[in-house]
């Protein structure tokens, strides 16, 4: 097993570049990120941007489909979503897009809050082929293989490694 | 602090994680902790908003209410709501069992229909027990009130309060006025102070509403109110029922408001930040003074909302605790076969009876 | 038939007699006891019973039989069942039947039966006062003529002074000894557990101390002036003891006696909310527990009894303040009287007495002995006999016992009635 570290600035700035292109950014978009590793990102990302309108924050503890497995997650904490999600154009922010289980989670949740316009997807990794549910991510920083696992830690300094099997997990 | 009597709790499972809350007797300071910090989770910081989260779609709740109570009840219905649980309400003084069928009979035929918990209060102290002995395994029973022995969901949500505007129960003065001996209020809540460490626990009130061994409960008794609220950090007021005079256990509300009414007066000797809390519904002008419960040391009103996060949170927390079980026995039923199998296997090696050894 | 059973440990407190020797039985009477048969006795059976003990047959001064009316279980024919498993064979019925035993048809009635099981002598005891309400005097005479032992009230004390005084001045001229429970109703505010730390703890009604002493010592100041025999039933506070005690010294014919349970038992049982531990009186604290072991040991309390309630599953089957009160108890009165013997050090003597010369002499009856010429009841037991009460091995139609899963040493072997055996132990 290999770690290797890459360059989190990198990423950001890749992502930063790829939204500010999009017609999406014109349209007064909120940033919502999912804690806890979409939410130090979310940070990062809401600040290089300058975004008007205040980040937020979905914890989806509650809304994950193996309660019935795991039960309840002690750190949860509420979400906190300081605006109305009504008619809004939503950035929703992970660290990792993988099996897509937290991405339906997030919509679920956000459904619940309100009708969203529209929901772009980024994310600072994308592990192509893992996908158990049909989502896609709109911007991301960068594409790995399956087999290989990211570590995100933050808030601050924001790291990411990538952690190398040396065999495929069954 | 008092001696222990010990209890056998059935409120735990095999890993020691709560499947029914019955009283809070037998439970830890971990147990009770988890509770409020699960109910924090459900409270928007912001906004003070509970918002229905979806963890217990496709559970059937059922409350069971043979003491009728329309507070309560609504509180349980929204807490369950909020959870996103199917919900059915039973007024049992007018179904079956009046009509004869016997209390386990009710029971059993309302588990036929799927039922996973059921809220229960009951006249009877120790029902909720009762009703724990003899539910299927895979049900769970939650006690709103069981006559004057305990009501642990009231009591929690007493703590979260204090914990909301105290920072922590541990260390605490705790003074409780009023009918201590017919609460159950008050009987889990002495229990919950006593877990979470509190350093002082007093009741205040007329000999004749007091139970007869205080110290067991590890409480100090005060027939002095003045005595009793000096430098206290928590004032919690009991309400005083219209029986009690019809009992010839006090005279009047007018005596008990004269002996034990909290007064601004009598408030300025308990410590300078304590806080006032009641149970309700209050009586004015009996247990407290208008310019106390409407004042600022008053958090009477905050008591409300805090219920439904506290009910939801032991929920969520039942079941929870139940999926975890199960998904450990699971775990262990696959160990178990492997271990089986891998034993097989070197047996297989070893000996093995041939068709030609049968005579 | 004409019996001999061998080197048994033959125990009879009316005789003092505590030995090794031998035991003649000949037309359902006692023939003899000793190391020779009585002159021309020629026995048909010859028993070994070496290791083994016989006592006299038990005597009950309080067991219900189920009969007549519901508001038991089982029936005379199955209780006397019991009671002869347990090794008694004199059970005192109260009169708390329904209709209520106040009358000569209902005393016949019970009689009649216990004739018809024929496994075990039946003492009525009548009513006090009719219905057993505690309002009007019931026909004493006629109960006594029909056969009734001793009067009560059952579980209905009555609450009337006035009412009282006169009931017993009225028992007073009809020879018969009138048994008391002491319950002050007021005082007992329907508690169903004893006032303590317990009930305080669990929120149950509680039942002080003061609603049995402050009744009992309005009952011994009327037991004094009426100038009758008293028993005081299933005592259950150290103080109440304390007042016989007294009442015995200052020369006053009272006698009284306790439930066994309340020798094991106590308020601390209670803590589970197991409704198998919901009696009346209610089981008391520690302190109370031993002064009753003590009062029993110093011979304050004459007799012990079973106070035999058998109930239906159902009448135990609700939260315990709901339940009906009772332990079945006629099978485990030996047994756990036998348990004070061994771990408790009481002498076997005073138990035996307790429960054989102690309740005759209450109810002043020629019983519960082995001297030539009286009836052939008596009991065979196996001293050594290690066993557990299991529900499926109860005789009795209730099995609401809290002793189930306990483990005992000493157990019935064989019980004679009238020189018939009417309980072997398949066990054995």
């Amino acid at each position: 097993m290999t770690e290797l570290n890459i360059d989190a600035n990198q990423l950001l700035n890749t992502i930063c570049e790829k939204l500010q292109s999009r017609p999406i950014m014109q349209k007064d978009p909120k940033m919502v990120g999912i804690r806890t590793g979409g939410a130090w990102v979310a940070q990062k990302l809401h600040e290089q941007l300058n975004m008007e309108s205040p980040l937020g924050i979905l914890d989806i503890s509650f809304y994950r489909d193996d309660f019935s497995k795991t039960g309840l997650n002690p750190t949860v904490k509420p979400s906190d979503i300081p605006w109305e999600i009504d008619d809004q154009h939503i950035i929703l922010v992970d660290d990792v897009l993988f099996t897509g289980r937290t991405v339906r989670a997030a919509l679920n949740e956000i459904f619940d809050f309100g009708r969203p316009a529209s929901v772009t997807l980024v994310t600072l990794i994308d592990r192509k082929g893992c996908r158990e549910l049909p989502f896609q991510v709109n911007v991301t920083g960068m594409e790995i293989e399956c087999h290989k696992t990211i570590k995100v830690s933050g808030p601050d300094p924001l790291l990411v490694s990538l952690v190398e099997h040396s065999e495929e997990q069954a | 602090m008092s001696p222990r009597l010990s209890a056998p709790n059935p409120q735990l499972n095999e890993l020691g994680k709560i499947k029914h809350f019955l009283t809070l007797e037998g439970l830890k300071n971990h147990h009770l902790t988890e509770i409020l910090d699960t109910a924090e989770s459900f409270i928007n910081p912001n906004t003070n908003e509970i918002k229905k989260v979806p963890i217990l779609r496709g559970k059937t709740i059922m409350n069971l209410f043979f003491e009728p109570s329309t507070r309560t009840r609504t509180t349980f219905e929204i807490a369950e709501n909020r959870l996103s649980a199917d919900v059915a309400s039973l007024d049992i003084a007018t179904s079956a069992t009046k009509k004869g069928e016997s209390l386990l009979d009710t029971l059993w035929n309302l588990q036929a229909m799927q039922a996973d918990m059921f809220v229960i209060r009951h006249a009877e102290s120790g029902a909720a027990h009762f009703f724990a002995q003899h539910v299927a395994p895979h049900v769970h029973v939650l006690n709103a009130g069981d006559g004057q022995h305990a009501h642990p969901t009231q009591a929690m949500l007493d703590m979260f309060t204090i914990r909301k505007h105290k920072g922590d129960v541990f260390d605490l003065k705790v003074a409780i006025v009023g009918d201590v001996l017919h609460s159950r209020v008050v009987r889990s809540q002495i229990q919950a102070l006593s877990i979470l460490e509190a350093r002082e626990i007093r009741v205040i009130g007329p000999k004749t509403l007091m139970p007869t061994h205080p110290e067991a409960m590890g409480v100090h008794y005060y027939d002095n109110i003045e005595a009793g609220l000096d430098d206290v950090d928590v004032i919690i007021m009991v309400r005083l029922q219209n029986e009690r005079m019809s009992s010839a256990l006090i005279p009047s509300e007018k005596e008990f408001f004269k002996l034990y009414g909290l007064t601004e007066k009598r408030l300025a000797l308990a410590k300078p930040d304590a806080i006032v809390m009641h149970p309700g519904p209050i009586n004015r002008g009996v247990e407290i003074e208008s310019a106390v419960a409407d004042g600022p040391q008053s958090v009477i009103l905050q008591q409300v909302t805090y219920g439904i996060a506290v009910r939801m949170a032991v929920m969520a927390i039942i079941m929870s605790n139940a999926a975890q079980l199960a998904q450990h026995k699971s775990e262990q039923a696959s160990l178990e076969l492997e271990i089986d199998s891998e034993l097989e296997s070197k047996l297989d090696v070893t000996q093995k009876p041939t068709r030609s050894e049968e005579a | 038939m004409r019996l001999a059973i061998n080197n048994a440990r033959v125990i009879d407190p009316t005789q003092n007699l505590d030995e090794i020797t031998n035991l003649y039985m000949s037309r359902g009477r006692i023939a003899g006891i000793g190391s020779e048969a009585p002159e021309g006795f020629n026995a048909d059976q010859e028993m070994d019973a070496t290791g083994k003990w016989i006592l006299p047959g038990l005597i009950d001064l309080q067991a219900r039989l189920g009969e007549p009316g519901n508001n038991y279980a089982g029936s005379i024919a199955s209780e006397t069942k019991a009671a002869v498993a347990g090794g008694i064979t004199s059970v005192c019925c109260p009169p708390d039947t329904a209709p209520v035993n106040d009358s000569q048809a209902v005393t016949e009635l019970i009689q009649r039966r216990a004739r018809q099981a024929a496994t075990a002598f039946v003492m009525p005891i009548g009513a006090l006062t009719q219905g057993l309400e505690g309002e009007r005097l019931s026909g004493m005479f006629s109960l006594k003529q029909a056969g009734c032992v001793a009067l009560s009230q059952a579980n209905q004390p009555i609450q009337n002074a006035m009412t009282m005084k006169n009931a017993l001045e009225y028992a007073v001229g009809q020879d018969l000894v009138v048994m008391l429970r002491c319950e002050d109703q007021q005082l007992k505010n329907k508690g169903v557990a004893h006032s303590g730390p317990v009930s305080s703890r669990l929120g149950l009604p509680a039942n002080p101390v003061s609603s049995e002493t402050s009744a009992l010592a309005r009952d011994l100041i009327l037991v004094e002036e009426a100038g009758i025999r008293a028993h005081f039933s299933q005592l259950s506070t150290a103080r109440a003891i304390e007042m016989i005690a007294d009442a015995k010294k200052r020369g006053l014919p009272v006698t009284c006696d306790v439930a066994i349970h309340q020798l094991h038992l106590s308020e601390m049982d209670v803590l589970g909310f197991n409704s198998l531990f919901h009696v009346s009186p209610p089981l008391r604290s520690m302190q109370d527990k031993q002064a009753l072991q003590m009062g029993l040991k110093n011979g304050t309390i004459d007799a012990v009894v079973s106070d035999h309630i058998p109930l239906e599953k159902d009448d135990k089957l609700l939260p315990f303040g709901e339940s009906k009160a009772g332990i079945s108890g006629l099978e485990t009165l030996l047994p756990l009287l036998l348990k004070l013997v061994n771990e408790y050090g009481l002498d076997l003597m005073t138990a035996v007495r307790s429960v054989t010369q102690g309740p005759a002499k209450v109810l002043g009856l020629n019983i519960g002995h082995l001297e030539v010429g009286s009836s052939a009841d008596f009991c065979i037991i196996d001293p050594e006999a290690a066993w557990t009460l299991e529900s499926e091995n109860m005789v009795s139609e209730g099995k609401n016992s809290p002793f189930i899963g306990w483990e005992f040493i000493g157990q019935v072997e064989q019980t004679y009635f009238q020189g018939r055996p009417v309980y072997r132990n398949n066990q054995i």
